[in-house]
């Protein structure tokens, strides 16, 4: 993704604010990662004394979406920010490129491996691909199943340090 | 109102709905932990698109919201697939099932991301992404039990072959279809043979026949069920049935 804070600092105070609010937002699936850090947040606009914040999908069926648009209305009253709506919108669907690179350095810390490669490639490739254990960075593991503990994520096994681990799916 | 388009989106959304519903039958089933929790991913995928076809289905009629067409509607009402009403039986029928539909569904998905209707076509994207899994997960498992023991590849095979004479329906065109076909050049019929070379190859490599039939089944696109769509929308429907307006 291009470079957050440079793109930041040409908006205007009050909505370098609200992006400061967002910051505080956490995914609750992945409780490391920033509503921000995931690339989820597509515009933050004022219209009509009215905060209108684009949110997006990462899954159709994401159970989580719902919690984070009323996480992100209850951090905006917090802040003060009382007038403010969120609105759902898939005018491009979201893509593992929009994680920021804090955000997948956050994802490896807390043992999660970070999406690895591009998914233009095409999603079915994916599965082909080397994933690099988060514990101890060995490239000797296996996938133990497409789908993991959310639908955003594959359940991997590492044959050197035997652990298993949750990988973060190019998408 | 465009009738057409909007018969068209529920369509689409009702075979979503109810596949996804048969899948997550699964949920606390599945034959090991990962297998179940991977079902229950891929129906949860399911729902979700189905919710998105509703929601674009109510934003063209007024008054209705996604919840109206899901618990709402009868049995006649209902525009999906007769195959994927079909009930799971064992592991093996709802690969089958699965298989059948996913290879289908990721092509005409791959039709509509390039369409001309801006709203489908957004959907589509989204949703091609998660269908390339499920596409994935249920050849890998038509090969594994074809190719497996002898009893996974009897099975497996019983499983095509009951539930082939339903895939004729993918390609027969309702109303709905043919607008689509006219209008944004979803055109059915092209998928056809595409299907078949994609699903033949896997059944082959799976050390299975492919199952021939002259006997389609047809009719849920036109709301001609079998009995079976009853009992998933008496579950599905309970509670706004007993308790109308009922909300969270
Ligand atoms: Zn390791």
């Amino acid at each position: 993704m291009v470079n957050q804070s440079s793109i930041r600092e040409q908006l205007s105070t009050e909505i370098q604010d609200i992006y400061n609010v967002l910051d505080t937002v956490l995914d609750p699936e992945v409780p490391v990662l920033t509503v921000v850090d995931l690339g989820i947040i597509r515009n933050v606009r004022k219209e009509n004394g009215t905060i209108q914040v684009d949110i997006c999908p990462t899954y159709s069926g994401c159970p989580a979406l719902d919690v984070i648009a009323i996480d992100i209305k209850f951090a905006l009253d917090q802040a003060c920010f009382t007038n403010s709506k969120v609105n759902y919108i898939l005018d491009q669907p979201w893509t593992t490129n929009w994680i920021s690179e804090d955000g997948k350095r956050k994802l490896k810390e807390y043992g999660i491996a970070p999406p690895q490669g591009s998914p233009d490639k095409g999603q079915l490739g994916e599965m082909d691909k080397t994933i690099i254990c988060p514990i101890c960075d060995s490239k000797n593991t296996e996938m133990i199943s497409a789908f993991g503990s959310t639908a955003c994520k594959s359940l991997y096994r590492c044959k050197d340090c035997l652990e298993p681990f949750d990988y973060f799916k190019c998408h | 109102m465009n009738k057409d388009l909007h018969n068209y989106i529920i369509q689409l959304g009702d075979n979503s709905l109810i596949l996804g519903h048969r899948i997550s039958e699964w949920c606390g089933h599945g034959p090991v932990l990962e297998q179940d929790i991977a079902l229950t991913n891929i129906a949860l995928d399911h729902v979700g698109q189905a919710r998105m076809y509703y929601q674009l289905a109510a934003t063209m009629e007024p008054g209705k919201t996604e919840d109206d067409y899901a618990y709402l509607r009868t049995v006649t009402e209902y525009k999906n697939l007769l195959l994927l009403e079909q009930e799971n039986k064992d592991f093996g029928y709802t690969i089958a099932r699965s298989f059948y539909y996913d290879q289908f569904h990721l092509l005409i998905l791959r039709v509509l991301k390039s369409c001309g209707n801006k709203d489908l076509s957004e959907i589509a994207a989204q949703a091609y992404k998660e269908v390339s899994y499920h596409c994935r997960f249920s050849s890998d498992w038509v090969k594994r039990l074809g190719d497996g023991t002898e009893e996974s590849h009897r099975r497996i095979q019983r499983a095509l072959d009951e539930f082939f004479p339903y895939t004729a329906e993918f390609f027969a065109p309702s109303e709905a279809d043919n607008y689509m076909a006219g209008k944004y050049g979803v055109d059915l019929s092209k998928l056809s043979s595409q299907w078949s070379v994609i699903v033949e190859n896997i059944v082959r490599e799976a050390t299975l026949t492919m199952p021939t039939t002259p006997y389609p089944q047809l009719g849920g696109k036109q709301g001609r069920h079998s009995e079976k769509l009853g009992f998933i929308l008496t579950e599905l429907q309970y509670m706004q049935r007993t308790y109308p307006n009922s909300t969270w």
